[in-house]
Protein backbone atom coordinates (compact mmCIF):
# COMPACT_ATOMS: atom_id res chain seq x y z
CA UNK A 1 0.00 0.00 0.00
CA UNK A 2 1.03 3.50 -0.67
CA UNK A 3 1.70 5.11 2.67
CA UNK A 4 1.41 8.69 1.54
CA UNK A 5 -2.02 8.46 -0.07
CA UNK A 6 -3.66 6.41 2.67
CA UNK A 7 -3.22 7.48 6.29
CA UNK A 8 -2.09 4.85 8.78
CA UNK A 9 -4.54 3.28 11.16
CA UNK A 10 -3.10 5.31 14.00
CA UNK A 11 -3.72 8.55 12.10
CA UNK A 12 -7.26 7.53 11.28
CA UNK A 13 -7.98 6.76 14.89
CA UNK A 14 -6.54 10.08 16.00
CA UNK A 15 -8.65 11.92 13.49
CA UNK A 16 -11.76 10.10 14.64
CA UNK A 17 -11.03 10.81 18.27
CA UNK A 18 -11.62 14.49 17.62
CA UNK A 19 -15.02 13.71 16.24
CA UNK A 20 -15.99 11.77 19.32
CA UNK A 21 -17.35 14.84 21.06
CA UNK A 22 -20.75 13.70 19.77
CA UNK A 23 -20.19 10.33 21.30
CA UNK A 24 -19.70 11.99 24.65
CA UNK A 25 -23.16 13.53 24.48
CA UNK A 26 -24.83 10.24 23.62
CA UNK A 27 -22.76 8.54 26.30
CA UNK A 28 -24.31 10.77 28.95
CA UNK A 29 -27.75 10.95 27.35
CA UNK A 30 -28.41 7.29 26.71
CA UNK A 31 -28.13 6.07 30.32
CA UNK A 32 -30.87 8.54 31.23
CA UNK A 33 -33.10 7.26 28.43
CA UNK A 34 -32.59 3.74 29.69
CA UNK A 35 -33.28 4.86 33.25
CA UNK A 36 -36.56 6.52 32.24
CA UNK A 37 -37.71 3.36 30.47
CA UNK A 38 -36.92 1.36 33.59
CA UNK A 39 -38.70 3.86 35.81
CA UNK A 40 -41.87 3.72 33.69
CA UNK A 41 -42.44 0.07 34.47
CA UNK A 42 -41.68 0.62 38.14
CA UNK A 43 -44.08 3.59 38.25
CA UNK A 44 -46.79 1.52 36.60
CA UNK A 45 -46.41 -1.14 39.28
CA UNK A 46 -46.52 1.47 42.01
CA UNK A 47 -49.62 3.01 40.37
CA UNK A 48 -51.36 -0.34 40.32
CA UNK A 49 -50.54 -0.96 43.95
CA UNK A 50 -51.77 2.49 44.98
CA UNK A 51 -55.07 2.02 43.10
CA UNK A 52 -55.48 -1.42 44.63
CA UNK A 53 -54.83 -0.14 48.14
CA UNK A 54 -57.05 2.96 47.92
CA UNK A 55 -59.99 1.13 46.37
CA UNK A 56 -59.54 -1.70 48.83
CA UNK A 57 -59.69 0.82 51.66
CA UNK A 58 -62.97 2.18 50.24
CA UNK A 59 -64.28 -1.37 50.30
CA UNK A 60 -63.31 -1.84 53.91
CA UNK A 61 -65.22 1.32 54.87
CA UNK A 62 -68.40 -0.52 53.85
CA UNK A 63 -67.44 -4.02 54.94
CA UNK A 64 -65.48 -4.88 58.04
CA UNK A 65 -62.16 -6.60 57.49
CA UNK A 66 -63.22 -9.19 60.07
CA UNK A 67 -66.26 -10.15 58.03
CA UNK A 68 -64.06 -10.27 54.93
CA UNK A 69 -61.62 -12.67 56.52
CA UNK A 70 -63.91 -14.69 58.79
CA UNK A 71 -67.29 -15.06 57.08
CA UNK A 72 -67.68 -18.22 55.07
CA UNK A 73 -70.26 -16.77 52.70
CA UNK A 74 -69.78 -14.68 49.61
CA UNK A 75 -73.05 -13.26 48.30
CA UNK A 76 -72.15 -9.80 47.00
CA UNK A 77 -75.20 -9.54 44.72
CA UNK A 78 -77.82 -10.44 47.31
CA UNK A 79 -79.90 -7.80 49.02
CA UNK A 80 -78.43 -9.04 52.24
CA UNK A 81 -74.88 -9.12 50.87
CA UNK A 82 -72.16 -11.11 52.58
CA UNK A 83 -68.48 -10.61 51.86
CA UNK A 84 -66.43 -13.48 53.20
CA UNK A 85 -63.37 -14.16 51.04
CA UNK A 86 -63.11 -17.80 52.14
CA UNK A 87 -65.28 -19.35 49.39
CA UNK A 88 -63.26 -17.60 46.69
CA UNK A 89 -60.02 -18.50 48.43
CA UNK A 90 -61.11 -22.12 48.74
CA UNK A 91 -62.06 -22.25 45.05
CA UNK A 92 -58.72 -20.76 44.08
CA UNK A 93 -56.65 -23.05 46.28
CA UNK A 94 -58.57 -26.18 45.25
CA UNK A 95 -57.93 -25.40 41.59
CA UNK A 96 -54.28 -24.60 42.30
CA UNK A 97 -53.89 -27.84 44.28
CA UNK A 98 -55.40 -29.99 41.51
CA UNK A 99 -53.23 -28.18 38.99
CA UNK A 100 -50.06 -28.85 40.98
CA UNK A 101 -51.00 -32.53 41.36
CA UNK A 102 -50.86 -32.68 37.57
CA UNK A 103 -48.04 -30.25 36.87
CA UNK A 104 -45.43 -31.40 39.41
CA UNK A 105 -45.18 -35.10 38.45
CA UNK A 106 -45.52 -34.54 34.70
CA UNK A 107 -43.39 -31.42 34.63
CA UNK A 108 -40.62 -32.90 36.73
CA UNK A 109 -40.63 -36.16 34.79
CA UNK A 110 -40.38 -34.24 31.51
CA UNK A 111 -37.54 -32.18 32.95
CA UNK A 112 -35.63 -35.30 34.04
CA UNK A 113 -36.17 -36.87 30.63
CA UNK A 114 -35.04 -33.77 28.76
CA UNK A 115 -32.05 -33.05 30.94
CA UNK A 116 -30.76 -36.54 31.73
CA UNK A 117 -31.95 -38.91 29.02
CA UNK A 118 -32.80 -37.08 25.84
CA UNK A 119 -30.16 -36.66 23.17
CA UNK A 120 -29.21 -33.15 22.20
CA UNK A 121 -31.33 -33.42 19.09
CA UNK A 122 -34.42 -34.59 20.96
CA UNK A 123 -34.01 -31.84 23.52
CA UNK A 124 -33.68 -29.23 20.81
CA UNK A 125 -36.92 -30.43 19.21
CA UNK A 126 -39.01 -31.16 22.29
CA UNK A 127 -38.26 -28.10 24.39
CA UNK A 128 -39.54 -25.55 21.84
CA UNK A 129 -42.69 -27.66 21.40
CA UNK A 130 -43.26 -27.59 25.15
CA UNK A 131 -42.79 -23.86 25.14
CA UNK A 132 -45.33 -23.48 22.33
CA UNK A 133 -47.79 -25.25 24.63
CA UNK A 134 -47.17 -22.44 27.10
CA UNK A 135 -48.07 -19.91 24.40
CA UNK A 136 -51.57 -21.25 23.72
CA UNK A 137 -54.09 -18.56 24.75
CA UNK A 138 -55.74 -19.50 28.02
CA UNK A 139 -59.24 -19.02 26.60
CA UNK A 140 -58.49 -21.94 24.29
CA UNK A 141 -57.55 -24.02 27.31
CA UNK A 142 -60.81 -22.88 28.92
CA UNK A 143 -62.94 -24.26 26.13
CA UNK A 144 -60.74 -27.34 25.98
CA UNK A 145 -61.63 -27.91 29.65
CA UNK A 146 -65.34 -27.22 29.18
CA UNK A 147 -66.00 -29.05 25.92
CA UNK A 148 -63.41 -31.82 25.95
CA UNK A 149 -62.15 -32.65 29.43
CA UNK A 150 -65.41 -32.19 31.31
CA UNK A 151 -67.43 -34.59 29.07
CA UNK A 152 -64.70 -37.23 29.40
CA UNK A 153 -64.64 -36.81 33.15
CA UNK A 154 -68.43 -37.05 33.24
CA UNK A 155 -68.13 -40.53 31.76
CA UNK A 156 -65.87 -41.48 34.65
CA UNK A 157 -67.70 -39.56 37.36
CA UNK A 158 -71.40 -39.43 36.47
CA UNK A 159 -72.22 -37.02 39.30
CA UNK A 160 -69.86 -34.39 37.89
CA UNK A 161 -71.64 -31.18 37.03
CA UNK A 162 -70.93 -29.26 33.82
CA UNK A 163 -69.12 -26.59 35.79
CA UNK A 164 -66.74 -28.08 38.32
CA UNK A 165 -63.34 -27.62 39.93
CA UNK A 166 -61.76 -30.83 38.67
CA UNK A 167 -61.74 -30.16 34.96
CA UNK A 168 -60.31 -26.61 35.02
CA UNK A 169 -57.89 -27.76 37.74
CA UNK A 170 -56.54 -30.48 35.48
CA UNK A 171 -56.33 -28.15 32.51
CA UNK A 172 -54.58 -25.41 34.50
CA UNK A 173 -52.17 -28.17 35.49
CA UNK A 174 -51.62 -29.11 31.86
CA UNK A 175 -51.09 -25.47 31.04
CA UNK A 176 -48.32 -25.06 33.61
CA UNK A 177 -46.52 -28.35 32.85
CA UNK A 178 -44.28 -26.58 30.31
CA UNK A 179 -43.40 -23.95 32.87
CA UNK A 180 -42.41 -26.51 35.49
CA UNK A 181 -40.64 -28.64 32.88
CA UNK A 182 -38.77 -25.79 31.29
CA UNK A 183 -37.64 -24.09 34.52
CA UNK A 184 -36.72 -27.39 36.19
CA UNK A 185 -34.85 -28.46 33.09
CA UNK A 186 -32.92 -25.20 33.15
CA UNK A 187 -32.00 -25.84 36.78
CA UNK A 188 -30.94 -29.43 36.06
CA UNK A 189 -28.97 -28.52 32.95
CA UNK A 190 -27.10 -25.97 35.03
CA UNK A 191 -25.72 -28.79 37.18
CA UNK A 192 -22.18 -29.25 35.87
CA UNK A 193 -21.38 -32.44 33.98
CA UNK A 194 -18.42 -33.03 36.28
CA UNK A 195 -20.88 -34.01 39.03
CA UNK A 196 -22.60 -36.50 36.75
CA UNK A 197 -19.23 -37.93 35.74
CA UNK A 198 -18.24 -38.22 39.39
CA UNK A 199 -21.41 -40.17 40.10
CA UNK A 200 -21.11 -42.36 37.00
CA UNK A 201 -17.51 -43.13 37.91
CA UNK A 202 -18.70 -44.56 41.23
CA UNK A 203 -20.91 -47.05 39.42
CA UNK A 204 -24.20 -45.13 39.49
CA UNK A 205 -26.91 -45.93 36.98
CA UNK A 206 -28.48 -43.15 34.95
CA UNK A 207 -31.50 -43.06 37.24
CA UNK A 208 -29.30 -42.85 40.34
CA UNK A 209 -27.36 -39.99 38.80
CA UNK A 210 -30.60 -38.17 37.97
CA UNK A 211 -32.35 -38.74 41.30
CA UNK A 212 -29.50 -38.76 43.81
CA UNK A 213 -27.08 -36.24 42.33
CA UNK A 214 -28.72 -33.97 39.77
CA UNK A 215 -32.10 -33.48 41.51
CA UNK A 216 -30.61 -32.54 44.89
CA UNK A 217 -28.07 -30.27 43.22
CA UNK A 218 -30.83 -28.53 41.24
CA UNK A 219 -33.25 -28.59 44.17
CA UNK A 220 -33.56 -24.86 44.71
CA UNK A 221 -34.29 -24.17 41.05
CA UNK A 222 -36.85 -26.96 40.93
CA UNK A 223 -38.68 -25.76 44.04
CA UNK A 224 -38.63 -22.23 42.68
CA UNK A 225 -40.25 -23.52 39.50
CA UNK A 226 -42.99 -25.18 41.57
CA UNK A 227 -43.67 -22.02 43.52
CA UNK A 228 -43.82 -19.90 40.38
CA UNK A 229 -46.19 -22.48 38.89
CA UNK A 230 -48.45 -22.27 41.97
CA UNK A 231 -48.42 -18.52 41.61
CA UNK A 232 -49.41 -18.89 37.96
CA UNK A 233 -52.19 -21.34 38.85
CA UNK A 234 -53.59 -19.00 41.50
CA UNK A 235 -53.61 -16.10 39.06
CA UNK A 236 -55.07 -18.11 36.16
CA UNK A 237 -58.36 -16.57 35.04
CA UNK A 238 -59.89 -17.65 31.75
CA UNK A 239 -59.85 -21.41 32.25
CA UNK A 240 -61.57 -21.21 35.61
CA UNK A 241 -64.04 -18.60 34.42
CA UNK A 242 -65.07 -20.70 31.44
CA UNK A 243 -65.08 -24.16 33.00
CA UNK A 244 -65.26 -23.63 36.76
CA UNK A 245 -68.65 -22.00 37.09
CA UNK A 246 -69.67 -19.11 39.33
CA UNK A 247 -70.60 -20.69 42.60
CA UNK A 248 -68.55 -19.38 45.51
CA UNK A 249 -68.53 -22.12 48.10
CA UNK A 250 -66.34 -22.77 51.10
CA UNK A 251 -66.90 -26.51 50.94
CA UNK A 252 -64.29 -28.57 49.19
CA UNK A 253 -66.13 -30.53 46.51
CA UNK A 254 -64.20 -30.91 43.30
CA UNK A 255 -67.17 -32.27 41.37
CA UNK A 256 -69.39 -29.20 41.71
CA UNK A 257 -69.09 -25.64 40.51
CA UNK A 258 -66.76 -23.24 42.28
CA UNK A 259 -65.64 -19.68 41.85
CA UNK A 260 -62.08 -18.45 42.12
CA UNK A 261 -60.94 -14.97 43.00
CA UNK A 262 -60.02 -14.28 39.40
CA UNK A 263 -63.31 -15.60 38.03
CA UNK A 264 -65.19 -13.37 40.45
CA UNK A 265 -63.27 -10.33 39.27
CA UNK A 266 -64.20 -11.21 35.67
CA UNK A 267 -67.86 -11.65 36.59
CA UNK A 268 -68.12 -8.26 38.29
CA UNK A 269 -65.97 -6.43 35.71
CA UNK A 270 -68.28 -7.63 32.95
CA UNK A 271 -70.87 -5.25 34.27
CA UNK A 272 -72.86 -6.88 37.02
CA UNK A 273 -72.07 -4.06 39.42
CA UNK A 274 -72.34 -0.31 39.03
CA UNK A 275 -69.41 2.00 39.65
CA UNK A 276 -69.02 3.10 43.26
CA UNK A 277 -71.08 0.29 44.74
CA UNK A 278 -69.71 -2.03 47.37
CA UNK A 279 -69.71 -4.91 44.87
CA UNK A 280 -67.62 -2.76 42.59
CA UNK A 281 -65.07 -2.07 45.32
CA UNK A 282 -65.08 -5.71 46.32
CA UNK A 283 -63.18 -6.67 43.19
CA UNK A 284 -60.30 -4.53 44.43
CA UNK A 285 -60.32 -6.24 47.79
CA UNK A 286 -60.30 -9.60 46.01
CA UNK A 287 -57.63 -8.33 43.63
CA UNK A 288 -55.55 -7.20 46.59
CA UNK A 289 -55.84 -10.63 48.19
CA UNK A 290 -54.80 -12.22 44.92
CA UNK A 291 -51.92 -9.81 44.60
CA UNK A 292 -50.69 -10.55 48.10
CA UNK A 293 -50.81 -14.28 47.41
CA UNK A 294 -48.89 -14.15 44.14
CA UNK A 295 -46.45 -11.63 45.60
CA UNK A 296 -45.70 -13.94 48.52
CA UNK A 297 -45.27 -16.85 46.13
CA UNK A 298 -42.90 -14.94 43.88
CA UNK A 299 -40.88 -13.66 46.82
CA UNK A 300 -40.74 -17.20 48.18
CA UNK A 301 -39.48 -18.51 44.84
CA UNK A 302 -36.88 -15.78 44.75
CA UNK A 303 -35.81 -16.47 48.33
CA UNK A 304 -35.57 -20.23 47.76
CA UNK A 305 -33.52 -19.92 44.63
CA UNK A 306 -31.16 -17.45 46.34
CA UNK A 307 -30.90 -19.03 49.75
CA UNK A 308 -30.61 -22.66 48.75
CA UNK A 309 -28.69 -22.29 45.55
CA UNK A 310 -25.79 -24.69 45.41
CA UNK A 311 -22.42 -23.33 44.53
CA UNK A 312 -20.75 -25.92 42.41
CA UNK B 1 -13.71 -62.82 42.51
CA UNK B 2 -13.88 -66.53 41.98
CA UNK B 3 -13.07 -66.34 38.30
CA UNK B 4 -9.73 -64.74 39.07
CA UNK B 5 -8.72 -67.32 41.61
CA UNK B 6 -9.33 -70.13 39.18
CA UNK B 7 -7.02 -68.86 36.50
CA UNK B 8 -3.55 -68.52 37.91
CA UNK B 9 -1.96 -70.38 34.99
CA UNK B 10 -3.13 -67.97 32.32
CA UNK B 11 -2.44 -64.97 34.49
CA UNK B 12 1.13 -65.98 35.19
CA UNK B 13 1.80 -66.51 31.55
CA UNK B 14 0.63 -63.00 30.75
CA UNK B 15 2.64 -61.57 33.60
CA UNK B 16 5.81 -63.33 32.85
CA UNK B 17 6.45 -60.53 30.45
CA UNK B 18 6.26 -57.86 33.10
CA UNK B 19 9.52 -57.44 34.90
CA UNK B 20 8.45 -57.82 38.52
CA UNK B 21 6.11 -60.75 38.14
CA UNK B 22 2.96 -58.94 39.11
CA UNK B 23 -0.44 -59.81 37.73
CA UNK B 24 -2.08 -57.59 35.18
CA UNK B 25 -5.32 -55.78 35.91
CA UNK B 26 -5.74 -54.69 32.33
CA UNK B 27 -4.80 -56.16 29.03
CA UNK B 28 -5.59 -53.93 26.08
CA UNK B 29 -5.68 -55.42 22.60
CA UNK B 30 -5.84 -53.39 19.42
CA UNK B 31 -7.92 -50.62 20.94
CA UNK B 32 -9.15 -48.00 18.49
CA UNK B 33 -11.46 -45.13 19.31
CA UNK B 34 -13.15 -42.52 17.16
CA UNK B 35 -14.95 -39.32 18.03
CA UNK B 36 -17.24 -39.18 15.01
CA UNK B 37 -14.79 -39.33 12.13
CA UNK B 38 -11.69 -38.38 14.14
CA UNK B 39 -9.62 -41.26 15.37
CA UNK B 40 -8.36 -40.49 18.86
CA UNK B 41 -6.77 -43.84 19.75
CA UNK B 42 -4.91 -46.04 17.31
CA UNK B 43 -4.13 -49.72 17.83
CA UNK B 44 -3.28 -49.52 21.49
CA UNK B 45 -1.73 -52.66 22.96
CA UNK B 46 -0.85 -52.41 26.64
CA UNK B 47 -0.79 -54.37 29.83
CA UNK B 48 -1.28 -52.64 33.14
CA UNK B 49 0.10 -54.38 36.20
CA UNK B 50 -1.51 -54.47 39.60
CA UNK B 51 -0.21 -52.53 42.59
CA UNK B 52 1.77 -50.28 40.36
CA UNK B 53 1.45 -46.71 39.28
CA UNK B 54 1.26 -46.42 35.54
CA UNK B 55 1.76 -42.90 34.27
CA UNK B 56 0.37 -41.80 30.94
CA UNK B 57 2.15 -38.81 29.47
CA UNK B 58 2.03 -36.94 26.20
CA UNK B 59 1.21 -33.56 24.71
CA UNK B 60 -2.33 -32.12 24.79
CA UNK B 61 -4.71 -33.86 22.46
CA UNK B 62 -2.63 -37.03 22.22
CA UNK B 63 -5.47 -39.18 23.52
CA UNK B 64 -4.17 -39.87 27.02
CA UNK B 65 -7.35 -38.71 28.80
CA UNK B 66 -9.48 -40.53 26.26
CA UNK B 67 -7.42 -43.63 26.93
CA UNK B 68 -7.96 -43.78 30.67
CA UNK B 69 -11.61 -42.85 30.28
CA UNK B 70 -11.97 -45.86 28.05
CA UNK B 71 -10.69 -48.07 30.88
CA UNK B 72 -13.91 -47.48 32.86
CA UNK B 73 -16.02 -46.83 29.77
CA UNK B 74 -16.64 -43.19 30.69
CA UNK B 75 -16.10 -42.35 27.03
CA UNK B 76 -19.49 -43.93 26.34
CA UNK B 77 -21.16 -40.89 27.85
CA UNK B 78 -20.16 -39.02 24.70
CA UNK B 79 -22.70 -40.01 22.04
CA UNK B 80 -20.39 -39.88 19.00
CA UNK B 81 -17.77 -42.27 20.39
CA UNK B 82 -17.07 -45.57 18.65
CA UNK B 83 -14.51 -48.14 19.77
CA UNK B 84 -13.02 -51.34 18.39
CA UNK B 85 -10.66 -53.87 19.90
CA UNK B 86 -10.83 -55.25 23.41
CA UNK B 87 -9.91 -54.32 26.93
CA UNK B 88 -9.64 -57.20 29.37
CA UNK B 89 -10.11 -56.19 32.97
CA UNK B 90 -9.17 -59.15 35.16
CA UNK B 91 -9.57 -61.35 32.08
CA UNK B 92 -13.08 -60.14 31.26
CA UNK B 93 -13.68 -58.08 28.16
CA UNK B 94 -15.25 -54.86 29.38
CA UNK B 95 -16.95 -54.35 26.01
CA UNK B 96 -18.86 -57.62 26.35
CA UNK B 97 -22.61 -57.14 26.28
CA UNK B 98 -22.93 -59.18 29.46
CA UNK B 99 -20.48 -56.96 31.32
CA UNK B 100 -22.34 -54.37 33.36
CA UNK B 101 -20.76 -50.98 33.11
CA UNK B 102 -21.87 -50.03 36.65
CA UNK B 103 -19.99 -53.03 37.99
CA UNK B 104 -16.86 -52.03 36.08
CA UNK B 105 -17.02 -48.48 37.40
CA UNK B 106 -17.48 -49.75 40.94
CA UNK B 107 -14.31 -51.81 40.61
CA UNK B 108 -12.45 -49.11 38.73
CA UNK B 109 -12.67 -45.76 40.46
CA UNK B 110 -11.81 -42.45 38.91
CA UNK B 111 -10.43 -39.14 40.12
CA UNK B 112 -10.92 -36.21 37.77
CA UNK B 113 -8.83 -33.27 36.70
CA UNK B 114 -10.95 -30.75 38.53
CA UNK B 115 -12.19 -31.77 41.97
CA UNK B 116 -15.90 -32.55 41.61
CA UNK B 117 -17.38 -33.08 45.06
CA UNK B 118 -21.17 -33.29 45.15
CA UNK B 119 -22.85 -30.25 46.72
CA UNK B 120 -23.59 -32.30 49.82
CA UNK B 121 -21.89 -32.67 53.19
CA UNK B 122 -18.37 -34.10 53.41
CA UNK B 123 -19.80 -37.23 55.00
CA UNK B 124 -22.49 -37.68 52.33
CA UNK B 125 -19.87 -37.30 49.63
CA UNK B 126 -17.77 -40.13 50.99
CA UNK B 127 -20.64 -42.53 51.63
CA UNK B 128 -22.40 -41.81 48.31
CA UNK B 129 -20.83 -44.84 46.63
CA UNK B 130 -21.48 -47.34 49.42
CA UNK B 131 -25.04 -46.02 49.72
CA UNK B 132 -25.96 -46.47 46.08
CA UNK B 133 -24.52 -49.96 46.30
CA UNK B 134 -26.98 -50.79 49.04
CA UNK B 135 -25.04 -50.27 52.29
CA UNK B 136 -27.49 -48.74 54.77
CA UNK B 137 -26.08 -49.56 58.22
CA UNK B 138 -25.28 -46.20 59.83
CA UNK B 139 -22.38 -47.49 61.96
CA UNK B 140 -20.81 -49.19 58.97
CA UNK B 141 -21.18 -46.04 56.85
CA UNK B 142 -19.52 -43.99 59.59
CA UNK B 143 -16.66 -46.49 59.69
CA UNK B 144 -16.32 -46.40 55.92
CA UNK B 145 -16.24 -42.61 55.97
CA UNK B 146 -13.51 -42.52 58.61
CA UNK B 147 -11.43 -45.20 56.94
CA UNK B 148 -11.72 -43.63 53.49
CA UNK B 149 -10.94 -40.13 54.72
CA UNK B 150 -7.92 -41.50 56.62
CA UNK B 151 -6.92 -43.35 53.46
CA UNK B 152 -7.04 -40.08 51.56
CA UNK B 153 -5.06 -38.26 54.32
CA UNK B 154 -7.96 -35.89 54.95
CA UNK B 155 -9.42 -37.21 58.19
CA UNK B 156 -7.49 -34.99 60.58
CA UNK B 157 -8.51 -31.87 58.68
CA UNK B 158 -12.24 -32.60 58.43
CA UNK B 159 -13.16 -34.94 61.28
CA UNK B 160 -14.87 -32.17 63.23
CA UNK B 161 -16.90 -30.84 60.32
CA UNK B 162 -18.17 -33.86 58.46
CA UNK B 163 -21.62 -32.29 58.24
CA UNK B 164 -20.39 -29.19 56.47
CA UNK B 165 -20.81 -28.74 52.76
CA UNK B 166 -17.91 -30.16 50.79
CA UNK B 167 -17.80 -27.16 48.49
CA UNK B 168 -16.37 -25.13 51.39
CA UNK B 169 -13.11 -27.10 51.34
CA UNK B 170 -9.98 -25.88 49.59
CA UNK B 171 -9.15 -27.23 46.13
CA UNK B 172 -6.54 -29.66 47.47
CA UNK B 173 -8.89 -30.87 50.20
CA UNK B 174 -11.68 -31.30 47.67
CA UNK B 175 -9.43 -33.43 45.51
CA UNK B 176 -8.48 -35.62 48.48
CA UNK B 177 -12.19 -35.83 49.30
CA UNK B 178 -12.80 -37.09 45.77
CA UNK B 179 -10.08 -39.68 46.34
CA UNK B 180 -11.75 -40.65 49.63
CA UNK B 181 -15.10 -40.93 47.83
CA UNK B 182 -13.43 -43.21 45.35
CA UNK B 183 -11.77 -45.34 48.09
CA UNK B 184 -15.07 -45.76 49.93
CA UNK B 185 -16.32 -48.40 47.50
CA UNK B 186 -12.99 -50.25 47.87
CA UNK B 187 -12.12 -50.31 44.20
CA UNK B 188 -9.44 -52.43 42.59
CA UNK B 189 -8.06 -49.84 40.21
CA UNK B 190 -7.99 -46.06 40.50
CA UNK B 191 -7.81 -43.98 37.35
CA UNK B 192 -6.54 -40.45 37.81
CA UNK B 193 -6.94 -37.91 35.08
CA UNK B 194 -4.38 -35.17 35.80
CA UNK B 195 -5.40 -35.15 39.46
CA UNK B 196 -3.08 -32.32 40.43
CA UNK B 197 -3.31 -30.00 37.45
CA UNK B 198 -5.78 -27.68 39.19
CA UNK B 199 -3.87 -27.65 42.48
CA UNK B 200 -1.11 -25.60 44.08
CA UNK B 201 2.36 -27.18 44.60
CA UNK B 202 1.81 -28.08 48.26
CA UNK B 203 -1.49 -29.81 47.57
CA UNK B 204 0.16 -31.50 44.61
CA UNK B 205 2.89 -32.85 46.84
CA UNK B 206 0.33 -34.18 49.29
CA UNK B 207 -1.59 -35.95 46.53
CA UNK B 208 1.64 -37.42 45.16
CA UNK B 209 2.60 -38.79 48.58
CA UNK B 210 -0.89 -40.17 48.91
CA UNK B 211 -0.78 -41.85 45.52
CA UNK B 212 2.51 -43.52 46.41
CA UNK B 213 0.91 -44.92 49.57
CA UNK B 214 -2.21 -46.02 47.73
CA UNK B 215 -0.35 -48.31 45.38
CA UNK B 216 0.14 -50.77 48.22
CA UNK B 217 -3.53 -51.61 47.93
CA UNK B 218 -4.64 -50.33 44.55
CA UNK B 219 -3.48 -50.31 40.97
CA UNK B 220 -3.26 -46.78 39.70
CA UNK B 221 -3.28 -45.35 36.21
CA UNK B 222 -2.47 -41.67 36.19
CA UNK B 223 -2.54 -39.21 33.34
CA UNK B 224 -0.18 -36.33 33.93
CA UNK B 225 1.09 -33.31 32.09
CA UNK B 226 3.92 -33.01 34.52
CA UNK B 227 6.91 -35.14 33.55
CA UNK B 228 8.63 -34.67 36.89
CA UNK B 229 5.50 -36.02 38.49
CA UNK B 230 5.54 -39.07 36.26
CA UNK B 231 9.22 -39.58 37.07
CA UNK B 232 8.66 -39.10 40.81
CA UNK B 233 5.70 -41.37 41.42
CA UNK B 234 5.20 -43.89 38.64
CA UNK B 235 6.58 -47.36 38.11
CA UNK B 236 5.81 -47.51 34.43
CA UNK B 237 5.22 -44.78 31.92
CA UNK B 238 3.38 -44.79 28.62
CA UNK B 239 4.14 -42.02 26.16
CA UNK B 240 1.23 -41.18 23.88
CA UNK B 241 1.48 -39.16 20.70
CA UNK B 242 -1.35 -38.57 18.22
CA UNK B 243 -3.38 -41.42 19.64
CA UNK B 244 -0.59 -43.98 19.54
CA UNK B 245 1.58 -45.46 22.24
CA UNK B 246 5.08 -44.50 21.19
CA UNK B 247 6.85 -46.04 24.13
CA UNK B 248 5.79 -47.95 27.22
CA UNK B 249 8.38 -49.03 29.73
CA UNK B 250 9.69 -48.87 33.27
CA UNK B 251 9.67 -45.21 34.24
CA UNK B 252 13.29 -45.16 35.39
CA UNK B 253 14.45 -46.68 32.16
CA UNK B 254 12.31 -44.53 29.92
CA UNK B 255 13.46 -41.33 31.53
CA UNK B 256 17.14 -42.30 31.54
CA UNK B 257 17.38 -43.87 28.10
CA UNK B 258 14.30 -43.49 25.92
CA UNK B 259 14.29 -45.78 22.92
CA UNK B 260 12.32 -43.55 20.59
CA UNK B 261 13.63 -40.17 19.54
CA UNK B 262 10.12 -38.68 19.90
CA UNK B 263 9.97 -39.81 23.50
CA UNK B 264 13.34 -38.28 24.11
CA UNK B 265 12.22 -35.07 22.47
CA UNK B 266 9.13 -34.88 24.66
CA UNK B 267 10.64 -35.75 28.01
CA UNK B 268 13.59 -33.47 27.47
CA UNK B 269 11.14 -30.68 26.77
CA UNK B 270 11.93 -30.10 23.11
CA UNK B 271 8.25 -30.23 22.17
CA UNK B 272 4.80 -30.63 23.67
Amino acid sequence: MNEQSSPSVRERIERNTKRRGMTKLTETLMPNVFLICAIISILTTIGIIITLISETLSFFQAVSIIEFMMSSEWYPLHNDASYGIRPLLTGTLVIAFIAMCIAIPFGLASAIFLSEYASDKTRRTVKPILEVLAGVPTIVYGFFALTFVTPILQHLIPSLSIYNALSPGIVVGIMIIPMVASLSEDAMSAVPDSLRQGAFALGSTRLEVAVKVVLPAAFSGIIASFVLAVSRAIGETMIVTVAGGANPTASIDITSAVQTMTAYIVQISLGDAGYGTTEYYSIYAVGMTLFIFTLIMNLLAHFISKRFREVY
Amino acid sequence: MLAELKKPAVETRIHAQTANNKRDVYQIDQLNLWYGADQALKNIDMKIAENEITAVIGPSGCGKSTFIQTLNRMTELIPSVRTSGSIYYRSQNIFDKSFRVEQLRTKVGMVFQKPNPFPKSIFENVVYGPKIHGIKDKRLLADIAEKSLKGAALWEEVKDRLKENATGLSGGQQQRLCIARCLAVEPDVILMDEPTSALDPISTLKIEELVTELKEKYSIVMVTHNMQQAARVSDKTAFFLNGEVIEYDETARMFSSPRDSRTEGYISGRFG
